[in-house]
Formats: structure tokens, C-alpha cells, sequence
């Protein structure tokens, strides 16, 4: 598939943002501190930004409110609708923070409610898609949470900046995201594919079908969107890249926030396992979309 | 809306495409290609028509395949590769995915006849349509910013301005060797439900669920010549010219 | 849940339909065309046309992008910048003529053979032949000598007809239907309508051809014959008919020279000849009463099996005879043929006794009384249901015209020529060669000033018919008609720039072309054509070429190289008859004409080619085109088509007409002529009667038909010459024992070819070239949604075929390391290419080929210079030279068949490389070209109708 970069930049920021609005849901941060609302408005810039970047990507995004139509059938209708149902207790969540210092317990749990049911509808875009082999599995969603409760502790952790249960939690969910990656991972390249070329065209029964000559000779809209190939090699130097910075630097970075403790070295170290977490999570989701195969290509 | 008819259409209107006889000829691409960009909804844009990269929207495409009896069916003289041309268009499926992923509802499946159509006013372009479908039946027009797909000539199959012979498909009306077919393939005594039955037709990737309703026959049963040869006796001449004269006179006596 | 939107089911298509007649390709089907707000809405097949009977084709329906093409010329052009460079002026139409009158009018009074006039695509060669016979030049022809002559002169030699335009398969009867090579781009609706109906009906379809894609994807039975060859498979099937005794004694009896006898009298001129009598009618022996009697004799049957000694002491035996001892020979067995054709020799036999089986044991009788050309009385109709179609596939190798006739003698024996189910004439053929006219061009047919003595293309009966002087020495400038091409019937219009060129025979002042891409795809040796057109006299500095003409309606890469460019119409905008007089477009049971007249007003400074022509007729007082005192007889084409009469009560078109338009083929000038066929969907169609429709050639009431239509004023039946005497004449002026002697140096040639019984040699490029160092052919095949190089212009279809690769046989692949994508060289004895290759495994495997004329050059056809067709397309024209490789003795023979002159283009032999990573650009490129005139930069997004989207 081809990875358009505002889904990408759509599904990394707002999944980043739901999972710090799940920690700060769930309490962990003092409200009357600064950094507490300054990871509010970030939690909401995040998911405003990712939110802004998913129009980007629109033939009409001037008629995109009636995306929230359809939640009774479409996972897409439903992020949007979550997404922004969300954003209401969220937005009160900070209000509460930044003006009266306080955590509201019920608005807190609805907003944890909200964000990872919103993280959940993204991810069942994706997996509910029987045409893409590799995204049509539970494990899909289990590691868009999985990376945005991360994200979420990540972030929780350098907006605290000594907070050890935090960073406890990071670590854990870091883990646990790589885990339930590389199983998806697994699965997604050995997996046989459901469809080929023979059952898209029903001539199995007289051979080996392979495709002669295109409908039209050059790209068209089908195979732009649906035919993009990442190279192996290409696709291998990426994984590590994620690899490293979605799991190793954080996860250093976390060990020498939690072995120093507390001051700047520890900040800096914090904050640089976030820039380092996005990047992986970036190119994370680049991967996501550029090495799914989709079924269409069985007739190119 | 976006939900798919509460109960399966009973019209299930549908094409059939005779894969035994279609020999690419890209007709109904381009018939179809000239009714639509004038008709419903949007115009089917093309991309720098006369530039390097041109690129447009087209609702039916005709691909190519090349395919090669390793251990299938043996066809012609044997161990031939074959080609087969393979006309594809918007399948109408029962249970479309395309419909029910779209955030709008300007996807949609007809109650009426089970045409799956968009509601162009409703399309925000957002494409999840295309991926949700198996088959490439959906193209995003890049000028409109809308999903375009076959509608089955909705335009002309219910058009009472044309004669009743012509509401059928662009496609159906022009296609040379008559590979194409339309007709309610929810009527078990239809012509084109008829000639699924008798001539084997089938599904495109049954193991997608999406249980489409048009229908593909497959290339008919060959035979080789060379197993032809020994159905022809020898007449009683003929050792070169001499036999043949004999013959010839012997012949020419009976007649 | 929301309800579904309400929709406009029942909006009328347009505002309304007009009627016309299709010319995306030479096929002439009937259209529909809807108009909307003057625009074009929708064209469609009309479903009453004898043609397509309401379906079309891609090119068809993309005739609404053809129509707006960016690449039509929009003003006559005078060059202004060198040849090739593309730089114009546009110039008015009065200056236009003005000059053209300029240039033709002192060659006309002083040379007129300094005019060489010559078309492509050409649909009125009706008008375009009597302009030039006018004008007094022997230099006109069409474009059939580097198209499909071969098969069109091998039929009408052999059985007074051919396919296509001359006959068709039974479609509806037909129980085994063979096609040999690419037939997609020629008939191709009424061909695929009737495969179809045939493949439905259960009937076997069989083709030969080395490629595999197209119509042979849906063939049963797919024989991927090595190119060259088709016609030595012929005549193993022949071999085996004879073998098998599976011929139809009584219809060769009847309807063919079979029993006619020939004269065995070794190294005297009549040997080889038929035994005739005092009036020169040829004799058969009738084996009650032993005499010899004229074949035509009513009242007498004829001795198949004849051989004796007359009275005057002549050794004489029947054709078929001399044909059992021909085709008997073991070397025709499949056994023997299969190593050299690539066919399995039990595929042959299987071939052959497919046809023997249906043709006898699945014989089809029609209860239709009918009375053939002796007077009898025939009960039933006897059909042996066989068909056969070919055309470039066959004609295009220096063997076509013996192969076509091999074909042409194989249905004839089996009994299947315009029987039921088999193949049958479309009016107003059966022709047969004597009813067609000799060629003219000889000296004392061209007076400066003076129309040509007779029409330009013919049918010679022997070498006293050839347009040659006392010494041998050609007389046309494409040396047509001559020695090294008796028979071109079509002349040879790929031979016309190199000879021009030269100065061989001479040189032409004026050289003026329609419709015909001689610059590009239209030529072998395109590079070197260029040149041509290009190189200066050193001394004088003008052009070897002084003046170039040329009509076109596009920008394809020859307007590049005319000095002045008169730009033509769209199909759209014009009138044009198709003719019974020209290339009729009849079925097998209707004769049929039609017309195009204008839907669409241009909205450029341009016009229709024949009202020009008619014009430039007046302008320069031909006859034919004034009156007596001198003012022009026709305002344009339309007032011509009406009005012009070939013969009293012969006009261009047969129906509508007479005082009150009642007449059909014969009758007065009707001046609502038009306006008749206008409504009445552009054509007319004449059924033939019931007891008329099968054995035209023999069939009295079919001849009374024909009579009455105009085509013949007396019946002219057509003997099925299964052995053609014609030949066996150049055959014996090559011994040196009848006159005139053929010059020295074409007499192995004319021994070797001119077997007057289908035979088969090498394609001569094969017998030059060392095959070992060239083991693999390379050919073209027809893409169905492009006809030759017009599809590039039209935004639809080249988005089909943008590019073309070479397909590589999976073998050759394999062998090379090449995969789909790479590059390759390929390489001729003439020349190099570099291109992209794809694979293929359904393909002969010593068979490279790739689409035709996809490859344009940069700047042609209003393409941007970067267009894949100019960058990644390619044509193997760049391989092909018109002449062959030197022989021994220096002597350069051209790359056509002996016979006919027809181009040789499939007898290519390459080898292949893979070429060096690189720059992928196919090789060789040529620099860009301006567009002409005012031709504006194309639009970079196209929104075709949107103005009509409901709102």
C-alpha cells in the first residue's frame, strides 16, 4: 500500500496523544503541576494535529463531517466519532487542570474509556480490511494500543521527569508493544496469503496464472494507492531503524533517566526517548502501509 | 445507509463475462469510458492526456494474463502457455465491503436491484472504499476528489428515453464477440442465471466473502488436433500419383 | 437510517443522433453519433449496419478523443524552417492551391511522370485514381503494395476474390473455422461477431500464428507456426487431402480449371499453357464422348483425370493431374515439413483430416433450387462447411502471394468457395482477372498534357502486359509492373521515396501524399527514408526530392517533411462515399455502399482531401473535373459523389437513385442523393435474392444480380484457376522461349517463383541472411484498440498501449538472464534497436514480436517530447531495409515478394542482446519536432463532459 504521510503523521500523533490522555486519565500526573498541563495541551495538540493531518488526505475534506454518519457499520465513521467524543472530556479533563489544579476521577475514566476505544477504532480501519492479509488480525489493534499506551507513558515520563512508576510503566509497555509487533510481524511474513493470482481469476484450474500485459500500460490510481512495494533491503535497514528507535533508545534512554534519578541529564534523557519513540513509531507506521500487500495486485 | 440491504436483494442485477470468448479488445473500456465522463455523477478525469505520465479513472479494465498448464487442465496442443483476457469491472458484490466501510453512507447497495452506487454529493474522497475492495473496482477520480466505479449504466438499464434494447450497459451494447451479459442473476430463470449454471460460471476470489454478483465463464474444454488425426480413414488409393489416378478413375466411374 | 438519493434515471442521452459512418480504422463500420450542445455525447454502433450490426470497437468509441485530437492541423502550412524540423507558416487555402497549381501545372505540360501521386489510408481511391489518370501521371497507387496485395492478387488470380473487403466466412454456417496470422486490425468487428457466433454454436476454431494473444487467446486449437512458413503448412494439408482422397471431384469439375488441359511441349512457348481452341477458349476432355469441348460448353461434363496426345499430335493432361503429381511428392508430408514449419506433424494431420471430416462428413444442404452458368438445374444447395480468413500474416513475406494462393487452392479443393458455410463473395466480387483492367504507364500511354491512356493498376495476363520499354527498363517511378514485380497490382508505394531518391527510373519534381506516415511507421529503413527526404543535389543545393505535398489531418511525423501541408478534416467533419466502384464494404448477402457526411462543422481553417483534390482538378483543367469551357464541374466531394458518372447511370453510389431515387446501382444522378442515404443511416444495402446468395461465381441469378446492379454489363463467371496460366507466361519469357524474354537477370527469379501451381520457398531474407547468425524472426502484431499510428493522438486509447515492449520468448529469456524490464538489443543485418522486453511463453519460441507502430517521434502527434511513446516506444522499421542483402554478384534485390512487390515486412531476422545498463531510452531517437503552425501546447488535464455532471 502506499504510505500516505498524513495517515501516517494521523495515526502515530493521534495514537500518541489518546495514550497520554489514557495516563493522564488514569491519574498519574499531579494536576497542579505545571508539566501536568502542559501534557494536557500537548495530548490535545497531538490529537488536533493528527486529527488536522487525516483531512489532508481527503478529495473533499470540506464535506468530512459527514463522516460521522455511518458509526453504525464503519470503523472509520467511528474513530471520528470517538475521536471527537473523546475530546470532550479530555478538553474538560484539562480545563479542570490548568484553571481549578484538580483530577476528576469519572471525567478521567471516561477519557480513558474514550481514547482507548478511539485508538481501538483506528486500528480496526486497518485490521478490518480483509483485502490487506497482514492488517486483518486482533493483533493488529493489540499493537496500536500497545504503542500508543507506550507513547503515552513515554511522554507521562518526561513530562514528570522523575516519576519511577511512570517510567516503570513505559518500559513494560514498550515491551509488551515489541512483543505483540514482532508476533504481527511473524504472522505477516509467513503468512500465506488468501488470495492469488489464480483464485482472482478463476483459471487455476488450467495453470500457473501470471499476469502478460496491464489494462493500460502506465500507473493508474489502483496500483499508486494498492501497488506500492517497499524494497527487501530496503524494508530490512527501515526495520531496524524503527527498532532502534522505537525500542532501544527509549528504552536506554529510560534506564539511565532511572538510574540517574532526577535533574536535567535525566529530563534531557526523558524527553530524547520521546523524540526517539515518535521516529520509530514514524517509521513504524510507514512500514505498516508500505510492505502490506493488497489483494487487487493479484491482477497486476 | 452505509449499511448494507437489511434483507439480500431479490433483483440482483449483474453481468455475466464470457471469458471463452473475450479477446481484449478493450471496447467495453472505452464505451464505458465515453458514457460515464458524460453521464452520472462526476466526469472520469485524465491525467496529462498527452504528458508523460498520463493516468485516468476508468470503471472497466480489461487485463491480460498469461497462463501456463503446470499440472492443470492441458488445453490446445499440449504444454502451451495461453492467454486470457480478463475484462474487470465492479462486481456488485452481496456482502460489499466497500459499502459498509464507507464513513459516509455515499456508498451504497440499491434495495432495488442491488447496484452499488456513490453518492458522489456524499464522497469526502477519504479511498477507504478502494482498499476495502478486493477486486480494484473503485478509482478515485483525482479532479473530483470522489470515487468513481461502475454503476452498472444505471443511466441507461431503467432509461425510458432509450429503445429497450439499448438498457443494457455501455459495455454489453458495444462488446464485438458478445462476452458480456446483464441481466437479474437473482432469478434462477433468467437467461444470464441460466448460463451460469449450464456453463460453470464462478466467483472471483470466493474466499474474500464478498459473494459478487456478476459472474465469470470459463474458457470452454479444448480438444488437440493432433487426437482429431486418426478419425480420418484412408481412401483406398493412394501410393503418390499413380494410386491417387487410379482412385481418381475408380471415383469418377461411381459418380 | 437515511433513505437512498433519488436519481435521474431517464435523462435523454443527447440532443440528437446523426448517422454516419465510422473511420477510426479501415473497417467502415455504422455509428451513432449523439450530440449535446453541439458537443459530441456518445457515439455508438448502429445497430442496422451490415457491418458491425450495432457494436464497436475501442477506436470507435474514442472517436469523441480523435475528433478534438490536439494534433489536428488547424491551416494549410508552407514550410518555412529545413525538412524535418517541423517549422511552418500558416498560410491561406488560396494561397495553398495557388502554389500547389504552381508546382503542377508546368509538370503536367511538360512531364506529367514527374508527378508521383500515391495515398495511404486512403477510402476514395475511386476519386484519387481519376484525378491522376487526369492528370496524366503513370505514377499513382495506394497503399496496398506495402499492405496486403499479396493476398488481394493471389485471390483474384486464383478465384476472383479474396477476404475482407472481397469475401467472408460463412459466419452463420461455418462448422471449422481456420485463421492464419494477424488479422485484428482489417475487419475486425465482422471477424470478432463472427467468432464469436461460431464459438458459441460449438464450431472449431483453429489459428495459425506464431503469436498467441488476441484473436488466437480464444482459438481451440492455437498453431504457433514459425513466421514464413504458413504457406509450405498449406500445402502439407493439401498433401494429405490428395493423399486421403478427401477432395470434391464435382465441384473441381464443375466450377474450376481442374480439368482444363495443359499443354506438355517442353522448350516451346506454349508449354505450360492451357489447350485452346480458335476463339481462346481453354478445352476439357468430356470422358463420355472422349472429345475435347470448350469448358464452357453447357450440355458437357470434363474429364478430371485427362491425359492424351491430340490430333495435332499435343501431349496434353488435366490440371489436377499435374497438381496429384505436384503435391503427392513425400516432401510435402507433414513428417517432412514439421522440422522447417515448427509444426508437429500430427497436429498437421490432425489439421487436415479436421477439415477432410467436417467438409465431407458434416456437409450442410440447403433446400435452394438454383441454375448455374451452363443452365442446369441444381435441387439443393451442397455446402461443405470450412472457412478460412488471412491477410497481413500471409502477405507480408516474399512467399505471400504463393502461400495466399495455396490457401486460395486448398479451399477451392475441398469444395468450400462460396458454398454454404464456407467462404463467400461480398458484391461485387466474384471479378475475375479478365474482367479487371490491364495496367497503364507505358510510354505511350503518358502525352504531356493528356490524361492517362487507361487506369493506372491492373491485372496483367502475362509479360506483355508489364509496364516496362523495349529493354526491360521499369516505366513507374515505384517500378510497379515491371520485372521485378510483375504483378503489383497495388503498386508499390514503399519503394516510391528511396526510388525518387535515386533518380531510378528518374526523378519527380512534385512528390504529393495522403494520408500515408512514409516518414515514420508507413517505411522499412525509417531512418534512412529520412535522409531521403532530407539529402540535397550537392551541386544545386535543392532537394533531391523538389517538392513535397502532402494531406493529412494530424500532425504525424510526415507533415515534418512536406514543403506544403493542405490539412485535412476529421472523419467527422466531412463527406466520402464508400463505393462499389473502390473498396466496397458489401456482406455476403447484401451489396452495400455508404457515405460520411459532416456532423460536426470544423471549427479550424481546414478541408475535406477530396474537395481540395476536386478543386486543384479545376484549377489545373483536367478532364473530368471541368466542362468544355473550362469552369469547374463539381463545387466539392459532395456535389461529385452525386453527380459524377463513371458510365451512364454508374455513379459512386448505387442507391437513391433515378429521377425519383427508386433506382438502385443503376440510374440518373439524384440530387437528393444524400439527403436519402442521410435518412436512412448512412448506407445502402441491397439483398441478394435467396436463389443467388451461394456460388456467385457460377450461379445465373447471382450474375443476373450483378448485371442489373451495374456491376458488369455482361455476366462474367468466375473458373476457379487453380493453376494459373499468367505465371507459367513469365515463366517461359524467363526460358527464353516466349516473347517477351525477361532480361537475364531476373530470369532464376522468375523460374524459382512463378510456379504456376502454389509452391513455397525460403523468404528471401532467410535465404540471404546466415541464419545462424540471425536465428530468431521479429514481427509486429496489431494492437485492436490502435490502428497503425493514429491511436497515440487520442487520449484514451494510448493510455492502452502507452509503450510497447518487445515479448521475448520465455526460452530466449531464460538463456540470456533477460526478465521483463530489462533491455535489450536487437539486431539485422540492416540495423540495430534497443528496447524494453517483457516475456512471454505463448509465443513461437524462435518469435520475438512487439505492437505495432506504438513508437512515435518527439514532438509528432501533439505528444509531450517526454511521452513513453517517443522515449520507451519503438518500431522494428528501424530493422528492415526495402532492399536485401547483397548477393554475390553486388546485385540488390528489394526486400518484396518477386511476384507482387508486396513489402516483405514479417521476413525479418534478428538476434538478440542484452544492452548495458543505461539510460533507458530505446535507440535509435531522433530530434524533436516543432508542432506546426499554430498547433496550441495540450491541455494537462482532461475533464471530458463534465460540463454535463448533474449538479
Amino acid at each position: 500500500m502506499h504510505p500516505a504521510y498524513s495517515i501516517i503523521v494521523f495515526t502515530t500523533l493521534s495514537g500518541l496523544g489518546y495514550g497520554l490522555a489514557v495516563v493522564l486519565g488514569l491519574g498519574f500526573l499531579d494536576p497542579s503541576l505545571l508539566m501536568t498541563k502542559l501534557a494536557y495541551l500537548t495530548s490535545l495538540a497531538l490529537i488536533s494535529i493528527g486529527l488536522a493531518a487525516s483531512l489532508l488526505h481527503l478529495g473533499n475534506p470540506q464535506r468530512a463531517w459527514r463522516a460521522l454518519s455511518q458509526w453504525r457499520s464503519s470503523w472509520l465513521s467511528r474513530e471520528g466519532v470517538m475521536a471527537i467524543a473523546t475530546f470532550i472530556p479530555l478538553t474538560f479533563s484539562a480545563a479542570l487542570a490548568i484553571f481549578a489544579d484538580r483530577h476528576d476521577v469519572i471525567l478521567g475514566f471516561i477519557t480513558v474509556l474514550g481514547a482507548l476505544v478511539t485508538v481501538y477504532c483506528t486500528s480496526m480501519i486497518y485490521a478490518s480490511l480483509k483485502t490487506v492479509d497482514s492488517w486483518h488480525t486482533k493483533l493488529t489493534p493489540l499493537c496500536f494500543l500497545l504503542f500508543s499506551l507506550a507513547g503515552g507513558f513515554l511522554f507521562a515520563s518526561a513530562f514528570v521527569g522523575n516519576g519511577l512508576v511512570e517510567e516503570l510503566l513505559a518500559l513494560l509497555f514498550v515491551f509488551l508493544a515489541l512483543i505483540a509487533k514482532l508476533v504481527w510481524r511473524n504472522r505477516a511474513t509467513t503468512l500465506l496469503p488468501i488470495s492469488t493470482p489464480e483464485t482472482a481469476t478463476g483459471l487455476g484450474f488450467i495453470g500457473k496464472v501470471r499476469l502478460f500485459e496491464r489494462p493500460h500500460t502506465l500507473d493508474n490510481y489502483l496500483t499508486r494507492e494498492m501497488g506500492f512495494r517497499v524494497a527487501r533491503k530496503h524494508a530490512a535497514k527501515l526495520w531496524v531503524i524503527a527498532f532502534i528507535c522505537g525500542v532501544v533508545l527509549p528504552i536506554l534512554a529510560l534506564l539511565l533517566a532511572m538510574t540517574i534519578g532526577e535533574g536535567l541529564t535525566a529530563q534531557i534523557a526523558l524527553v530524547f526517548s520521546v523524540i526517539a519513540y515518535v521516529l520509530g513509531i514514524l517509521v513504524e507506521r510507514w512500514l505498516f502501509f508500505g510492505e502490506a500487500k493488497h489483494a487487487v495486485m493479484n491482477y497486476y | 445507509m452505509t449499511s448494507l440491504p437489511q434483507n439480500r436483494t431479490a433483483k440482483k442485477l449483474g453481468l455475466v463475462i464470457d471469458l471463452d470468448v473475450c479477446v481484449g479488445c478493450h471496447a467495453c473500456v472505452i464505451s464505458c469510458k465515453e458514457w460515464n465522463t458524460g453521464g452520472y455523477g462526476s466526469a472520469l478525469s485524465d491525467q496529462h492526456p498527452y504528458g508523460a505520465d498520463v493516468s485516468g479513472t476508468f470503471l472497466n479494465r480489461i487485463h491480460s494474463f498469461e497462463v501456463a498448464p503446470e499440472g492443470g487442465q492441458i488445453i490446445g496442443e499440449a504444454g502451451d502457455a495461453r492467454v486470457v483476457h480478463f475484462p474487470k469491472s465492479c462486481l456488485h458484490c452481496e456482502d460489499a465491503p466497500c459499502v459498509t466501510v464507507c464513513p459516509t453512507g455515499a456508498s451504497y447497495k440499491r434495495v432495488e436491484d442491488g447496484i452499488v452506487l456513490v453518492d458522489e454529493d456524499k464522497c469526502i474522497g477519504c479511498g477507504l472504499c478502494a482498499w476495502a475492495c478486493a477486486y480494484g473496482a473503485r478509482e478515485m477520480d483525482l479532479a473530483a476528489g470522489v470515487m468513481k466505479k461502475c454503476t452498472l449504466c444505471v443511466d441507461r438499464v431503467y432509461n425510458e428515453t432509450l429503445k429497450q434494447e439499448d438498457r443494457v450497459p455501455s459495455c454489453v451494447r458495444t462488446c464485438p464477440v458478445n462476452a458480456r451479459h446483464f441481466g437479474d442473476l437473482g432469478d434462477p430463470n433468467s437467461d444470464v442465471a441460466i448460463m451460469v449454471v449450464e456453463r460453470g460460471g464462478f466467483d472471483l476470489m470466493p474466499e474474500q466473502g464478498t459473494r459478487p454478483t456478476n459472474k465469470y465463464l470459463p474458457p470452454r474444454p479444448r480438444t488437440s488436433l493432433s487426437d482429431s488425426a486418426p478419425i480420418i480413414p484412408l481412401a483406398e488409393n493412394t501410393e503418390g500419383a499413380r494410386g491417387f489416378f487410379a482412385w481418381l478413375d475408380k471415383t469418377l466411374d461411381r459418380i | 437510517m437515511s433513505s437512498e438519493p433519488v436519481l435521474a434515471l431517464s435523462e435523454p442521452v443527447g440532443d440528437e443522433i446523426r448517422k454516419t459512418t465510422c473511420y477510426m480504422c479501415a473497417c467502415r463500420c455504422g455509428i451513432d453519433v449523439h450530440l449535446k450542445d453541439g458537443k459530441i455525447r456518445y457515439i455508438e454502433g448502429n445497430r442496422d449496419h451490415p457491418i458491425n450490426k450495432g457494436v464497436l470497437c475501442a477506436k470507435g468509441s474514442a472517436g469523441i478523443m480523435q475528433h478534438y485530437s490536439p494534433a489536428r492541423l488547424r491551416a494549410p502550412l508552407l514550410r518555412t524552417g529545413p525538412r524535418g524540423s517541423g517549422e511552418f507558416k500558416e498560410i491561406s487555402w488560396e494561397e495553398a492551391l495557388a502554389l500547389a497549381v504552381d508546382w503542377l501545372q508546368p509538370v503536367r505540360e511538360t512531364a506529367p511522370q514527374k508527378l508521383a501521386f500515391f495515398t495511404g489510408r486512403d477510402q476514395s481511391q475511386a476519386l484519387t485514381s481519376f484525378w491522376a489518370q487526369n492528370f496524366g501521371t503513370p505514377n499513382y497507387a495506394a497503399h496496398g503494395g506495402f499492405c496486403s496485395v499479396n493476398m488481394a492478387a493471389a485471390g483474384i488470380y486464383t478465384i476472383g476474390g479474396a477476404f475482407w473487403e472481397f469475401g467472408a466466412p460463412d459466419w452463420d454456417k461455418t462448422k471449422l473455422f481456420v485463421l492464419f496470422g494477424v488479422a485484428e486490425d482489417h475487419d475486425s468487428n465482422p471477424i470478432k461477431i463472427g467468432i464469436s457466433k461460431l464459438k458459441k454454436r460449438g464450431a472449431r476454431f483453429v489459428s495459425v500464428n506464431p503469436v498467441r494473444t488476441g484473436y488466437s487467446a480464444i482459438a481451440d486449437n492455437w498453431i504457433g507456426i514459425r513466421p514464413g512458413t504458413d504457406g509450405l503448412l498449406i500445402i502439407a494439408v493439401i498433401h494429405e487431402l490428395f493423399r486421403t482422397g478427401k477432395i470434391d471431384l464435382d465441384y473441381l469439375q464443375r466450377y474450376t480449371n481442374a480439368p482444363w488441359l495443359v499443354i506438355d511441349d517442353e522448350g516451346n512457348e506454349d508449354h505450360g499453357l492451357f489447350l485452346r481452341d480458335d476463339l481462346g477458349k481453354a478445352l476439357v476432355r468430356d470422358p463420355r464422348s472422349g472429345a475435347l469441348v470448350r469448358f464452357d460448353e453447357p450440355g458437357h461434363i470434363a474429364d478430371l483425370n485427362a491425359e492424351l496426345v491430340t490430333e495435332d499430335g499435343r501431349k496434353v493432361r488435366s490440371v489436377l493431374r499435374l497438381m496429384a503429381e505436384k503435391y503427392l511428392d513425400p516432401k510435402y508430408a507433414p513428417d517432412a515439413v514439421a522440422a522447417e514449419t515448427g509444426v508437429a506433424a500430427s497436429t498437421i494431420r490432425g489439421l487436415a483430416s479436421e477439415i477432410a471430416r467436417v467438409a465431407f462428413d458434416e456437409e450442410i444442404i440447403l433446400q435452394q433450387p438454383w441454375t448455374d452458368m451452363k443452365g442446369e438445374q441444381h435441387d439443393v444447395m451442397i455446402g461443405r462447411p470450412v472457412s478460412f480468413h488471412a491477410m497481413r500474416g500471409i502477405s507480408a513475406h516474399s512467399n505471400g502471394f504463393q502461400s495466399a494462393r495455396a490457401l486460395h487452392v486448398l479451399q477451392t479443393i475441398i469444395g468450400s468457395i462460396d458454398c454454404p458455410g464456407g467462404h463467400r463473395y461480398k458484391p461485387p466480387y466474384p471479378k475475375p482477372v479478365t474482367a479487371h483492367p490491364r495496367p497503364h504507364g507505358r510510354a505511350e500511354h503518358v502525352k504531356p498534357g493528356q490524361p492517362l491512356a487507361g487506369p493506372h493498376l491492373g491485372y496483367p495476363l502475362g509479360p506483355e502486359d508489364l509496364l516496362v520499354d523495349s529493354e526491360g527498363k521499369p516505366q513507374r517511378i515505384d517500378k510497379a509492373f515491371s520485372w521485378e514485380a510483375p504483378l503489383s497490382a497495388h503498386g508499390m508505394m514503399h519503394m516510391v521515396i528511396a526510388n525518387a531518391c535515386a533518380g531510378d527510373p528518374y526523378p519527380v519534381d512534385v512528390l504529393f501524399l495522403y494520408m500515408a506516415n512514409m516518414a515514420w511507421n508507413s517505411s522499412m529503413n525509417t531512418r534512412g527514408t529520412i535522409k531521403m527526404l532530407e539529402e540535397r543535389d550537392a551541386k544545386t543545393g535543392e532537394y533531391r526530392i523538389p517538392k513535397i505535398i502532402y494531406s493529412d489531418a494530424y500532425s504525424s511525423e510526415m507533415v515534418a517533411y512536406a514543403d506544403l501541408v493542405l490539412p485535412d478534416t476529421t472523419y467527422l467533419e466531412r463527406h466520402d462515399c464508400i463505393s462499389l466502384l473502390d473498396r466496397p464494404i458489401s456482406e455476403p448477402d447484401a451489396a452495400c455502399d455508404a457515405i460520411r457526411w459532416p456532423v460536426l462543422e470544423p471549427d479550424r481553417d481546414v478541408r475535406g482531401f477530396q474537395s481540395v483534390l476536386i478543386d486543384l482538378g479545376a484549377r489545373l483543367k483536367l478532364p473530368g473535373f471541368v466542362d468544355d469551357s473550362g469552369a469547374a464541374l463539381y463545387k466539392d466531394y459532395a456535389d461529385y459523389i452525386v453527380n459524377h458518372q463513371r458510365k451512364p447511370g454508374i455513379g459512386p453510389l448505387s442507391g437513391w437513385r433515378g429521377a425519383d431515387a427508386m433506382d438502385e446501382g443503376r440510374g440518373a444522378p439524384n440530387e437528393s442523393q444524400l439527403q436519402n442515404y442521410i435518412g436512412h443511416g448512412a448506407f445502402w444495402m441491397k439483398h441478394i435474392p435467396d436463389e443467388a446468395l451461394y456460388f456467385k461465381h457460377h450461379n445465373a441469378a447471382y450474375q443476373q444480380f450483378a448485371i442489373d446492379m451495374g456491376f458488369f454489363d455482361a455476366p462474367q463467371p468466375v473458373t476457379l484457376q487453380l493453376y494459373v496460366e499468367t505465371l507459367q507466361k513469365f515463366r517461359l519469357s524467363a526460358l527464353g522461349v516466349r516473347q517477351p524474354f525477361a532480361p537475364e537477370q531476373y530470369r532464376k527469379r522468375l523460374l524459382d517463383c512463378f510456379d504456376p501451381l502454389p509452391d513455397w520457398y525460403r523468404p528471401f531474407e532467410e535465404q540471404g541472411v546466415d541464419v545462424a547468425e540471425f536465428p530468431y524472426h521479429a514481427i509486429t502484431q496489431r494492437p485492436m484498440a490502435m490502428y497503425h499510428s493514429w491511436g497515440s493522438q487520442n487520449a484514451w486509447l494510448r493510455q492502452i498501449h502507452t509503450k510497447n515492449p518487445l515479448y521475448v520468448p520465455g526460452t530466449i529469456c531464460d538463456e540470456l538472464g533477460l526478465k521483463d524490464g530489462d533491455w535489450a538489443w536487437v539486431i539485422s543485418h540492416h540495423g540495430r534497436i534497443k528496447c524494453e522486453i517483457a516475456r512471454t511463453d505463448a509465443v513461437n519460441g524462435k518469435t520475438m514480436w512487439t505492437w505495432n507502430a506504438i513508437g512515435k517521434r518527439k514532438g509528432a502527434w501533439a505528444l509531450d517530447p517526454q511521452a513513453p511513446e517517443a522515449t520507451k516506444g519503438f518500431l522494428l522499421n528501424h530493422l528492415i531495409h526495402e532492399l536485401l542483402p547483397p548477393k554475390a554478384d553486388g546485385m540488390r534485390w528489394s526486400n518484396s515478394d518477386p511476384i507482387t512487390g508486396q513489402a516483405a515486412w514479417y521476413d525479418l531476422r534478428v538476434r538478440i542482446e542484452r544492452a548495458e545498463a543505461g539510460v533507458e531510452i530505446s535507440e535509435p531517437y531522433f530530434a524533436a519536432i516543432k508542432p506546426p503552425g499554430s498547433q496550441s501546447q495540450p491541455v494537462d488535464e482532461l475533464r471530458y463532459g463534465q460540463e454535463w455532471s448533474p449538479k
